[in-house]
This record gives structure tokens, C-alpha cells and sequence, in this order.
């Protein structure tokens, strides 16, 4: 597991795609604070974590269309399956090298907002009352990040699971592309429709509406386990595709 | 050390393996010989666990492919049809990742570069398998195989591609593996076994028509049958006289002349030796014979003899049967009445195989 792991991660740096992926995330995220939050010349950093989540929709399936699609296609995924490797070791190896390109890029980003604090710092040197919170929400920040941590793994999830199921990269790319959009495009409907049960349903897919609690700064729990099992259960279909190949 | 029970393969209506079943023994190099699409790659895909069967099972060093994956791939190093090669890495890379990927124990430098030492890619070792050639990549494939010193070594066409110095060094390689390892390795190239291999096993449409020593089969193939001969003298006469002669069932002529020396190609009988008599016959009538070359057989005149042989085995049971069968019970009737019609299915099977070859 440790060596697909190790693998694939320098496979993102040696095919540029890593290099792309994070110049462009990075740039986006840089773009997306001065469009937003700089400016408004506020500290309100809710408006750039939605965009942002936005940007995953073509920053995520770069990520995981190659994951599988190209093994199949080279045909080196024979060399892992007849390997003393499990199916779950290959899966979560593989899992594990999309999200710390996805983490690190996350956590890097977090640059943008010294100059938040920095501003603030400055403002706050400059009035004499300092009862009066001024600067961004720290905790805005910290929630929104975990939760993106979190959307990001649901997705990487999605993504792995469709590269798995073709051997080109192209069209898992778009399929990857069109999954995520509609997850996240799903909160725009509901208020249209008047039927409550379909509602709910919807709302219960859509990742969006749980991610307020955490651009609140909570921590919410079932926020939380809700992304998780959408990682797990694609992680699940993804191990079953290989698996089914092996049963039969 | 392998052992394949009843193996069936369906790939929907199509069967690719039809209940193989055979064993191999430590230490052995078993031959998988048969013509394209005869169901050697997959039968490999299913010893290492790339594939499920549709039934049957199939177990290496007594671990369950199927039930006991892990411990079974352990002992199995394989080199897939085209070889699975990452081709962003460099060759050091790559059996570095192997190494890792097969959580092999021993030291890894010395145990890598004793592997670039049998497969001699020493002077490629720093370069990126993208930039190899063809021949370079199988041998990095069969390096990744013999990674870690599995016991068993499964090689699907190791010489494809590779230029006859190479393939010549692959074979000793081969050879010189078999000593400590089990090894299995599919080919279509009939010679190739016969170098390498201690015994084969021929697949036709799924199924096993042969399973021998190579021994067995090299004696079929030396016991040759068929010659291009030479005569000066009447073309028609001669003819007629080939074909007129005992021992030799079918005579052409060919289409090459040499001086006043018409060319035919003659086949014997099964285990006749033709060339003697046909000597002394031309001598009587003073007809020189001035050439006498043996054609080599090829890999469906193997089939013909193998499937002569086991026919005429049959015939002889069926004899013995029949004698039986005047003395004692009905029951034993219906067996020799099963055994023929086997008999006529595999023949009419293989006379399927020749047209298929043909077309």
C-alpha cells in the first residue's frame, strides 16, 4: 500500500499534473480571495470558501482521472493485481497520494489570508478601542477548511470510483466533472420545489447545505460522518470493481 | 507446487478455458503450447489472480488462488503478455517501486543488481523505460517477475518482440531459472518449449489435446513424415509410382525443377521410415534421386501426430473392448460405444483445427 502510495505521488510530479493542479488551485484561490473577500475590503471569508468549493469541480477530477483509467490502459494495474497487495491496499494507496496533493494544496492556500490578519493587525494598532473584534473569523477559517478537507475526500472518492470504471482518462475526467457539479449545484433547486419529501432527499444529497455549520466554526459531527460515507461507500465501489473482476 | 482443477472460463457465450486441469511440479519448466486465442493467457491471468475462473480452482504452493490471494501471490513472479511497465520511470525506478510493491525481504541492492545481472539491463539501468526498446522492456518485465525470488515464475510469450540473439538469451535465462524455480511459460513457437520446456501441455480452443514430456513430443516431431524429393525421370511414371508405393499415403508434385529433376513432396505412414525403400525402388529403375530434404513440422502437423497417436491408443482399447465385449456384459459395450464416440469427437475436433488454420 505504502509503495502505491509513494508511487503515485511522485506520478503526479513526474506527469506535471501535480505541478498543475496546484498552480492552478493556488492561483484560483489567490484570484478568488481578491475578487471576494479584498475586494469587499471586508474579513468575511464565507463568500471565498463557497467559490472556492467551486473550483473543485475542475481541479478534482485533474486529480483522479489518471488514478485508475491509466493503469487499465497501460495495462500495469495486471502488475498490481498479481502483486501480494490487497485490493483495498491498491485503492487506498492510490486514495491517500489524491488527497495529500489535494490537503497540501488546501493547507498551502492558507497563505492568502496573512495579508486578512496583517490588515487587521494594522487597523487594530491604529484605533485605541479594542473591544471590538476586527479581522477575519479564525474560526470561519479553521471550520471551512476542515470541511473542505472533508468535501475534498468525498469527491476524490467519486473521482477514483468513475476512473476505475473506464480506461480513458478524458471521459472519466468529464463524468468526474459532471457528478460534482450536479452535488453541488443541487442547493440551487430545492427552493423550487414544493414537494417536501423530494426536497429533503435532495438536500440530503446535496454537500453543500452541510457545509454552513462549518462556516460557522462548528464542528459538525454529522457533517462530518455524512462526508465520510460518501468516501467509504465510493472506496467500497471502487475495491468491488476490482473485486468483481477477481470473483467473477 | 501448482495445481489447476477443472478450470472453466466463460467470457459470455464464449469459452476460453474448458476444464484444464493439470499439475506441475517444483522445479519444473512447463510448456503452455497452442495456437492464438487457444486460451493460454487467460488460463496465466488465472493462476495469478488477475482473473476469477468461472469454475474450478486453481492453487500455487498450496495456497487457493481464489480464497487465499495474498500468501498465493507471494510465491508467483509474472510477466503479462505486454510487459506492465510504468513508462514515466526509470528502469532503477521501477524495480525499486517492484521491490516495495512485493515487500521483499532481502537486500535490496544486492538482490536488484543481481537481477539486472541475469537479465542484462545493467547499462539501461538509469534510463527511463519510455526511451526502451522493445527488447529492453521485456527484459525489464521478466526483472520485475524474478523480483523478491517468487517460487513460481509465470511468463506469458517472453520472447515476443525480441531479436533471435535475445530470444536465444531468454531461453537459457529460462532454463537456468528452472533450476530453482517452478517455472510456466506460454508460447505459439513450438521450438521454444521444445528448448526450454521439461514438458508441455498443447491448449486448442480451451481444452488440453496434449500433455507430455518433451521427450515424447520431440520424437514425434523427429519421426519425420514428409520430404522433398528430387528425381530425374518421367514425371508422370514417377508419380505414379509414389503414389502407387506402400508406405507413403499421400505424394505431390511441386512446382520447382532442378536440372532434369522434377520435385514432389512425399508424406509417409505413421512410424514408416520411407526414405530406405524408396532408394532401392528409384535405384531398380534407375531414377537418380538427387535430392532428399525432411520438411520440418509445424505446429499443426505436432497436432496431427499427437492426435494420430492418441487415436490409434483408442483404437487399440477399443479392440481390447471388443474382444471383452464378445465374452462378458452389455454394460461394458455402452463404455466402448462412449470411448469411440470420444474418439470420433476429438478427431472431427481436430480436423475443426485445421480449417480454422487454413482460413
Amino acid at each position: 500500500m505504502f509503495a502505491i502510495y509513494k508511487k503515485e505521488l511522485r506520478s503526479y510530479f513526474i506527469n506535471a499534473i501535480g505541478y498543475v493542479y496546484l498552480g492552478v488551485f493556488l492561483a484560483a484561490s489567490a484570484l478568488i480571495l481578491c475578487y471576494t473577500t479584498l475586494a469587499l475590503s471586508s474579513y468575511d471569508t464565507a463568500t471565498y470558501f463557497s467559490a472556492i468549493t467551486f473550483s473543485f469541480i475542475i481541479l478534482i477530477p485533474l486529480l483522479t482521472m489518471k488514478l485508475f483509467a491509466e493503469e487499465k490502459k497501460l495495462r500495469t494495474e495486471q502488475l498490481l493485481m498479481t502483486a501480494p497487495v490487497t485490493i483495498w491496499g491498491m485503492t487506498i494507496g492510490k486514495f491517500l497520494a489524491a488527497f495529500t496533493i489535494f490537503a497540501g494544496s488546501l493547507l498551502a492556500s492558507c497563505v492568502n489570508f496573512f495579508p486578512l490578519y496583517s490588515y487587521a493587525n494594522a487597523e487594530r494598532a491604529a484605533q485605541d478601542y479594542s473591544s471590538i473584534h476586527i479581522g477575519p473569523s479564525t474560526a470561519n477559517i479553521i471550520g471551512c477548511t476542515m470541511g473542505l478537507l472533508f468535501i475534498g475526500a468525498a469527491f476524490i472518492a467519486i473521482g477514483m470510483f468513475v476512473s476505475s470504471l473506464t480506461e480513458n482518462q478524458l471521459a472519466a475526467a468529464v463524468i468526474t466533472v459532471a457528478i460534482i457539479l450536479v452535488m453541488l449545484m443541487l442547493n440551487a433547486v430545492t427552493p423550487y420545489i414544493d414537494v417536501y419529501a423530494i426536497r429533503m432527499v435532495i438536500d440530503w444529497l446535496c454537500v453543500l447545505s452541510r457545509f454552513e455549520a462549518f462556516s460557522q466554526g462548528y464542528i459538525d459531527i454529522a457533517a462530518i460522518v455524512y462526508y465520510l460515507s460518501i468516501t467509504g461507500v465510493f472506496l467500497l465501489l471502487t475495491v468491488r470493481v476490482y473485486d468483481k473482476r477477481r470473483w467473477g | 507446487m501448482i495445481k489447476i482443477d477443472h478450470l472453466v472460463k466463460n467470457y459470455g457465450p464464449n469459452c476460453a478455458v474448458d476444464d484444464i486441469s493439470f499439475e506441475v511440479k517444483k522445479g519444473e519448466i512447463v510448456g503452455l503450447l497452442g495456437p492464438n486465442g487457444a486460451g493460454k493467457s487467460t488460463t496465466m491471468n488465472i493462476l495469478t489472480g488477475y482473473l476469477s475462473a468461472t469454475s474450478g480452482s486453481v492453487s500455487i504452493a498450496g495456497y487457493d488462488v481464489l480464497f487465499d490471494p495474498l500468501e498465493a501471490k507471494k510465491h508467483i513472479g509474472y510477466l503479462p503478455e505486454q510487459p506492465p511497465l510504468y513508462l514515466d520511470m526509470t528502469v532503477e525506478e521501477y524495480l525499486i517501486f517492484n521491490y516495495n510493491l512485493k515487500n521483499c525481504k532481502l537486500n535490496r541492492d544486492k538482490h536488484l543488481a543481481e537481477i539486472c545481472e541475469i537479465v542484462k539491463i545493467g547499462d539501461v539501468y538509469k534510463r527511463l523505460i519510455k526511451n526502451l526498446s522493445k527488447g529492453y522492456r521485456q527484459r525489464v518485465g521478466i526483472a520485475q517477475a524474478l523480483i523478491g525470488s517468487p517460487e513460481v515464475i509465470i511468463f506469458d510469450e517472453p520472447t515476443v518482440g525480441l531479436d533471435p540473439k535475445q530470444i536465444i538469451e531468454v531461453r537459457n535465462l529460462i532454463r537456468t531459472l528452472g533450476r530453482d524455480h517452478t517455472v510456466i511459460l506460454s508460447t505459439h513457437i513450438l521450438q521454444e518449449v521444445q528448448a526450454v520446456c521439461d514438458r508441455i501441455v498443447i491448449i486448442n480452443k480451451g481444452r488440453i489435446v496434449a500433455d507430455e514430456l518433451t521427450e515424447n513430443i520431440t520424437r514425434a516431431v523427429e519421426n519425420n513424415r514428409r520430404f522433398n524429393v528430387k528425381i530425374c525421370g518421367p514425371q508422370k511414371e514417377v508419380m505414379a509410382m509414389l503414389k502407387a508405393k506402400p508406405g507413403i499415403v499421400r505424394a505431390e508434385l511441386l512446382s520447382g525443377r532442378d536440372g532434369d529433376a522434377y520435385c514432389y513432396m512425399i508424406e509417409s505412414e505413421v512410424g514408416v521410415d520411407i526414405r530406405k525403400s524408396l532408394f532401392y525402388t528409384l535405384a531398380e529403375k534407375k531414377w537418380a534421386l538427387v535430392g532428399m530434404e525432411a520438411v520440418g513440422m509445424s505446429l499443426e502437423d505436432i497436432f496431427i501426430t499427437i492426435v494420430d497417436q492418441t487415436s490409434e491408443k483408442r483404437r487399440y482399447e477399443r479392440r481390447d473392448s471388443k474382444a471383452r465385449r464378445a465374452q462378458k456384459t452389455s454394460v461394458e459395450s455402452e463404455v466402448a460405444k462412449s470411448m469411440l464416440s470420444k474418439t470420433e469427437k476429438k478427431t472431427s475436433e481436430f480436423s475443426g483445427l485445421f480449417d480454422d488454420d487454413a482460413k
